[in-house]
């Protein structure tokens, strides 16, 4: 870790908390209505909308009809995508004749960009019109990240409120994240994306003859810039180009780079301090906060140390310095890393390194920080949702040692809650390891791998660990545009996103009804960096332990081998 | 009191330890390990390994066969060390009953045919009484079942339930109305109204709350299940992915597969065995430190709760005070000798055998060395309702104390009158919290004796030791605003409630729960129940009436009030040794990783042995020592399980901090010191 390492770092974080703690404060003011209730356009805009809807905007939904809600919503999404890709031959905005998307492709892209995964079995250049990464693409971005928002703010109602039957509209909250806090963003972000150079056209490819001479290169062009944005703000990583924000055309400079990673993080740890406002104790923002950085630095560090050695088997021949395979030259290792281990922190997925080139233990990091439940800051809701599924698990366990029954911010923790953490916490690593065995056993799941041994299980483990936390990031040797890859990481993307998302609206509504108890020298403090400790621990322990035999085959044993053998 | 009846069998006993031994080895069969779903899936994987195991010693390798055959050898220890935990807790309980449940052999009742003394009667088995029937108990019959007195009054010898051997009388009326089913009354008879089921007595509720299949789960309990449950599952799939994820590695790496028995193994020490199989004895153990304290509680959910409550009400009389007022200060009237005041005062309290009678003698004498002098020649004048007061009549001489109206009336009947400073004297009293007494002589006022409530020794210190964990105290109380307020600020409560009726008492109660809190009492009379009823935790007194025993959720055999500290104290210990071992049990699989996955890879990847941290001697002996000290453990932890994590009066962080290094770090760090030492033990003799 050398100076560079850590200036980048610090600089990193300090600007995200300087532009956090301001839009938590408007997300709050959006959330509670309080901003509506100032300004009577914004409540005008929201009700006239939602009556173009047809639903009404007062009506507080219990926990079940707002689960019903979200799950109808995103299946109708899917429906659309889906229909959009296989149809985009017969629709207009198709410069370069893209034919229909193959059904099985359609449908793993449909599952993804609705999850918020953005995993990409296809490459986008070279497979989907203008109108379907528009229409149904950047669309979903849009509604899936909107989705995450309103599953986390619905959480935070849920410890907010007492005795009370509803956990808000979800039509409502939808329309609020879209309209007031993801389109304003992403409008900002994607003029000053097209000011870095970032084309945002309706063009058809550019035909250029290079000095070679020899063939002609194709050069795609489009709405980038538009798709850019929500990308990185709605944690979806989704690219328009198959390098992603590798790309030039995605993330032109140093500056878009940094710009970039602080667009990731910048809504989820709103969020936080969003959480703190909502709750009345910015203390308990701040805590969570804290967990979530710590866990951040250490992987980071941890990455960055291993990707700076240099390889063992390049050094043989004579090329010194860090390995420098499948890196972006204008990044270097420091961004690279920074980016893998934000990408992969929160749920997004964008890479503008190749991760299946990174040194095993560089590339173990994005792979553990998926694996711990994409909590590190996480998706646009998702992260903070379920980091406080680790907090309910912490003070379950150690509440119990204070001598009282356990609670968190005043709500008894029972048996229903349990089962709804217990149900959200495990069904992502069952879908991961089921997913990753059936992959190694199966001749088709087999035939994807590129590389023989360790590594080829790290691909596999990747791929299962990425669909099924919805970060959507790939270990990129795997070939995993077949249908058999396609079906079966469609289903660990789905399952993964509303096995978490409906325990945790059941988690919201039974807290809601619960009174609120009120706090004393013997409630077990949920604030300050014992909790934060306690936290960290959580979730290492409850996320991480699962995984601990299925690394030591990946990442772990590569490592050894690698180092080993010279 | 004396607890003989219920005192804890040490752990060494003898015929405890033969009874725990056969009753656990009773319960390897797999029916009894249904209830328990870790310990069940450790039951399988032991039947699994030893199949394994069996069918391996056809095969080529004996030392694959042994190993295997090691590895389920402690696999079924494990069980066995879980169902020990159990089987010691029970019988520490079951002893503990059973001298309870001496009292209850099968007697027979006298059924009247109607509800009155007097009529005729049938003898019938005390078990087959309904709730409502009324039974006849006379002198040296015992009391068939929990009831009421509808008629009559006899003295009672509830020795078989509260373990004191004064008889207490029982009568028909008021709160002194209640008798227990197997005491005996001693003189005189009652007409007993049956109010419980025999067999839901508080005896038999008891019984089966310190017996583990009967048991009902408390809440906590059942969430804590679903947990361990859920972590079970998760690394049952965790190891049962492990073999097709090891056979592609193998392949992969011209390497060998990881074993069934070793991934058996591996399930056996990831899952929380440790809590799994200690849960149960916890719970049976802290019912039975509840019993200790001589508190029957009538659930499970009812000792969880204690742990919670965070508002104590406490009634005045007996728990924070003495039961009685006492003599402080003589105010003489104008012109009297303070000493001829004592006098007069201690003469007329001779005979009163009050405790407030025998303090203003014992203060008489504290003051001004007045003693017991000759009794003959006095006459003396017992307290009736009517005239309000006592006192004695020496010769001519009348000394006469009582209530300021009433000797104002006595000395008006013998022509004097009361004087103004005697009465300002008496009214300043009473505004000060005490009571006053006017003693007179004849016509003559001679002054004022002052009464006070005395405060417990030492429970200022308690109360403060509550406020620092905390958990506030407020005073109940029937006194007027002045008095209670001077009466708190010396026992240091935080709050109090004067003139306190009963429905203010469900008030204040509703008060505090709807502002959050959770709300312990005690009671006694038939008019708390509804607070009782109300409260989250409401300890009856034994002696009390049995509506308020039906409404309260334990019952105190020693009719203390103060008891409810203890209780609040039982129950945060339960919960703290739930956690504790919760929180240890998972903290271990960090080390037990260690241990097996290089030793269970060390086939396919040779280079992971750079993870064998622990420099364990080989493959078998790293995941053999693993397996043991998972068994061992349990033997270990069984003797904290049943006593209890110490509980210590501090606020929640800082027990926190306290129990997360003790059990969180100490769970980290012991498994690696524990396994390491097995491992070098094991490499000793040879065995692995």
């Amino acid at each position: 870790m050398n100076d560079n390492s850590w200036i980048q770092l610090a600089l990193y974080l300090i600007v995200l908390f300087a532009l956090a703690w301001p839009l938590g404060r408007w997300l709050q003011g959006v959330f509670d209505g309080s901003l509506a209730a100032r300004w009577r356009w914004m409540a005008a805009s929201e009700r006239a909308l939602l009556r173009l809807a047809g639903c009404a905007s007062d009506e507080d939904m219990p926990w079940w009809r707002y689960a019903g809600a979200i799950v109808a919503f995103n299946l109708i999404g899917a429906l659309a995508v889906y229909a959009l890709q296989r149809l985009q031959f017969v629709l207009p905005l198709n410069p370069a004749d893209m034919g229909a998307v193959s059904p099985d492709s359609a449908f793993d892209t449909a599952v993804s960009f609705v999850t918020n995964t953005d995993w990409q079995g296809y490459s986008g250049e070279s497979t989907m019109s203008h109108l379907t990464q528009m229409a149904a693409l950047a669309v979903q971005n849009f509604l899936s990240a909107a989705t995450g928002i309103a599953v986390a703010i619905a959480l935070i109602r849920g410890l907010a409120r007492h005795s009370a039957q509803g956990v808000g509209n979800a039509w409502l909250d939808l329309l609020r994240a879209a309209l007031w806090i993801l389109l304003p963003l992403s409008l900002v972000f994607a003029i000053f994306l097209v000011s870095e150079g970032v084309p945002q056209d309706f063009a058809a490819p550019v035909i250029a003859h290079t000095l070679q001479g020899a063939h002609a290169q194709t050069i795609p062009l489009g709405p980038v810039a538009s798709q850019e944005a929500i990308k990185l703000l709605g944690t979806n990583g989704g690219g328009f180009f198959n390098a992603n924000s590798a790309h030039p055309f995605e993330n032109p400079n140093g500056l878009s780079n940094f710009i970039e990673m602080l667009a990731i993080f910048l809504i989820p740890a709103a969020l936080v301090f969003a959480f703190g406002r909502m709750v009345g104790d910015m203390r308990q923002g701040i805590a969570v906060l804290t967990a979530m950085t710590v866990l951040f630095v250490g992987l980071y560090a941890v990455g960055v140390l291993a990707q700076s050695q240099p390889n063992p088997l390049i050094a043989k021949l004579g090329v010194s310095g860090a390995n420098m395979e499948g890196i972006e030259t204008r990044f270097g290792t420091v961004a690279s890393m920074l980016f893998a281990a934000v990408t992969t922190s929160a749920s997004c997925g964008a890479v503008n390194a190749m991760h299946d080139s990174l040194m095993p233990l560089a590339g173990f990091v994005p792979l553990f920080l998926m694996q711990l439940g994409e909590v590190v800051f996480g998706g646009v809701g998702s992260g903070l949702y379920g980091m406080l599924l680790f907090a309910v698990l912490a003070v379950f366990v150690a509440g119990l040692m204070i001598g009282r029954t356990p609670e968190y911010l005043g709500k008894k923790i029972g048996a229903f809650e349990m089962k709804m953490v217990a149900i959200a916490t495990l069904a992502v690593p069952v879908l991961v390891l089921l997913g990753t065995a059936i992959a190694v056993i199966a001749k088709p799941g087999l035939a994807g791998l590129s590389n023989p041994g360790a590594h080829g299980f790290s691909e596999a483990l990747y791929a299962f660990s990425s669909a099924a936390n919805n970060n959507g990031s790939a270990f990129a040797g795997l070939s995993a545009n077949t249908p058999f890859w396609n079906v079966l990481l469609a289903f660990a993307m789905w399952y993964g996103r509303f096995l978490v998302i409906v325990p945790v609206l059941a988690l919201a509504g039974a807290l809601a009804r619960k009174p609120r108890l009120a706090e004393s020298a013997g409630t077990l403090p949920t604030h300050g960096p014992l909790f934060v400790i306690l936290l960290i621990g959580s979730v290492l322990l409850f996320g991480a332990l699962n995984y601990v035999p299925a690394l030591a085959l990946g990442p772990v044993a590569e490592h050894f081998v690698l180092f080993g053998a010279h | 009191m004396d607890n003989t009846l219920t005192r804890a069998l040490p752990l060494t006993n003898p015929a405890l330890l033969k009874s725990a031994l056969r009753d656990s080895l009773r319960r390897l069969l797999p029916q009894a390990q249904l209830r328990n779903p870790v310990m069940f899936t450790v039951w399988i994987g032991s039947a699994l390994t030893t199949l394994l195991g069996i069918a391996a010693l056809r095969g080529h390798s004996m030392s694959a066969a042994l190993f295997t055959l090691a590895v389920a050898l402690w696999l079924w220890a494990t069980v066995w060390f879980a169902n020990l935990a159990e089987a010691l807790a029970e019988g520490r309980g079951k002893a503990q009953a059973a001298a309870l449940r001496a009292a209850r052999q099968r007697i027979y009742a006298k059924l009247l045919q109607e509800p009155h003394h007097g009529a005729s009667w049938l003898p019938v088995p005390s078990d087959e009484l309904r709730a409502g029937t009324c039974v006849l108990v006379e002198a040296g019959d015992t009391i068939p079942a929990d009831g009421e007195v509808i008629e009559g009054a006899a003295s009672v010898d509830e020795s078989a339930v509260t373990g004191e051997s004064a008889p207490v009388i029982r009568e028909s009326g008021g709160d002194r109305s209640a008798v227990t089913g197997g005491t005996t009354v001693l003189s005189d008879w009652i007409v007993v109204r049956i109010t419980a089921k025999p067999g839901e007595a508080f005896l038999d509720r008891m019984i089966a709350m310190v017996e583990g299949a009967r048991r009902a789960r408390t809440p906590n309990e059942i969430a804590l299940t679903i947990l361990l449950v859920a972590l079970t599952l998760v690394f049952l799939i965790v190891c049962v992915t492990l073999l097709p994820f090891s056979l592609y590695s193998a392949s992969a790496a011209d390497g060998s597969a990881v074993s069934v028995s070793v991934l058996v193994a591996l399930l056996v020490c990831l899952i929380p065995t440790t809590i799994g199989a200690l849960l149960s004895a916890i719970g049976i153990a802290g019912m039975s430190r509840m019993l200790r304290a001589n508190v029957i509680a009538t659930s499970g959910r009812a000792v969880e709760a204690a742990g919670d409550v965070d508002v104590l009400l406490l009634d005045k009389t007996g728990t924070i005070t003495l039961g009685n007022r006492q003599a402080s200060a003589f105010h003489p009237a104008p012109g009297v000798d303070e000493r001829a005041l004592a006098e007069a005062a201690q003469l007329a309290s001779l005979a009163d055998e009050t405790p407030e009678g025998r303090s203003i003698v014992v203060l008489a004498k504290e003051r001004y060395g007045l003693r017991g002098r000759d009794l003959h020649d006095m006459q003396f004048v017992a307290f009736s309702a009517r005239t309000r007061m006592s006192g004695v009549d020496i010769g001519e001489r009348r000394i006469r104390k009582g209530a300021a109206d009433a000797i104002a009336a006595f000395v008006e009947s013998a022509g004097g009158a009361l004087p103004n400073a005697v009465r300002a004297q008496v009214e300043q009293i009473a505004r000060a919290g005490g009571t006053p007494l006017v003693v007179a002589e004849d016509a003559r006022v001679l002054g004022a004796i002052e009464l006070k409530d005395i405060v417990k020794g030492g429970i200022a210190e308690r109360f403060a030791q509550l406020r620092r964990m905390g958990i506030r105290t407020v005073m109940i109380t029937g006194d007027n605003r002045l008095t209670a307020a001077a009466i708190a600020a010396e026992a240091g409560v935080d709050d109090f409630l004067a003139e306190a009726k009963p429905e203010d008492k469900l008030a204040l109660i509703r008060r505090h729960q709807a502002e959050g809190h959770l709300v312990a009492m005690t009671g006694d009379g038939a008019n708390d129940a509804p607070a009782l009823a109300q409260a989250d935790v409401a300890v009856a007194m034994n002696t009390g009436a049995s509506a308020a025993k039906e409404a309260g959720n334990m019952v105190d055999l020693d009719s203390n009030p103060t008891k409810l500290l203890e209780v609040v104290e039982v129950g945060k210990q339960m919960l703290m040794t739930r956690g504790a071992l919760t929180t240890f049990s998972i903290a271990n699989d960090v080390a037990k990783y260690f241990a097996i996955i290089p030793a269970a890879f060390a086939a396919t990847y040779p280079q992971l042995k750079a993870l064998n941290v622990m420099r364990l001697h080989s493959p078998q002996s790293a995941i053999l020592s693993a397996v043991i000290f998972n068994a061992l453990i349990i033997v270990l932890l069984i003797p904290l399980a049943l006593k209890g994590v110490r509980y210590r009066a501090q606020p929640a962080a800082q027990l926190l901090r306290r129990n997360l290094l003790i059990y969180g770090l100490g769970g980290l760090i012991a498994p690696f010191i524990g396994i390491k030492l097995i491992d070098l033990l094991l490499t000793a003799l040879h065995l692995a």
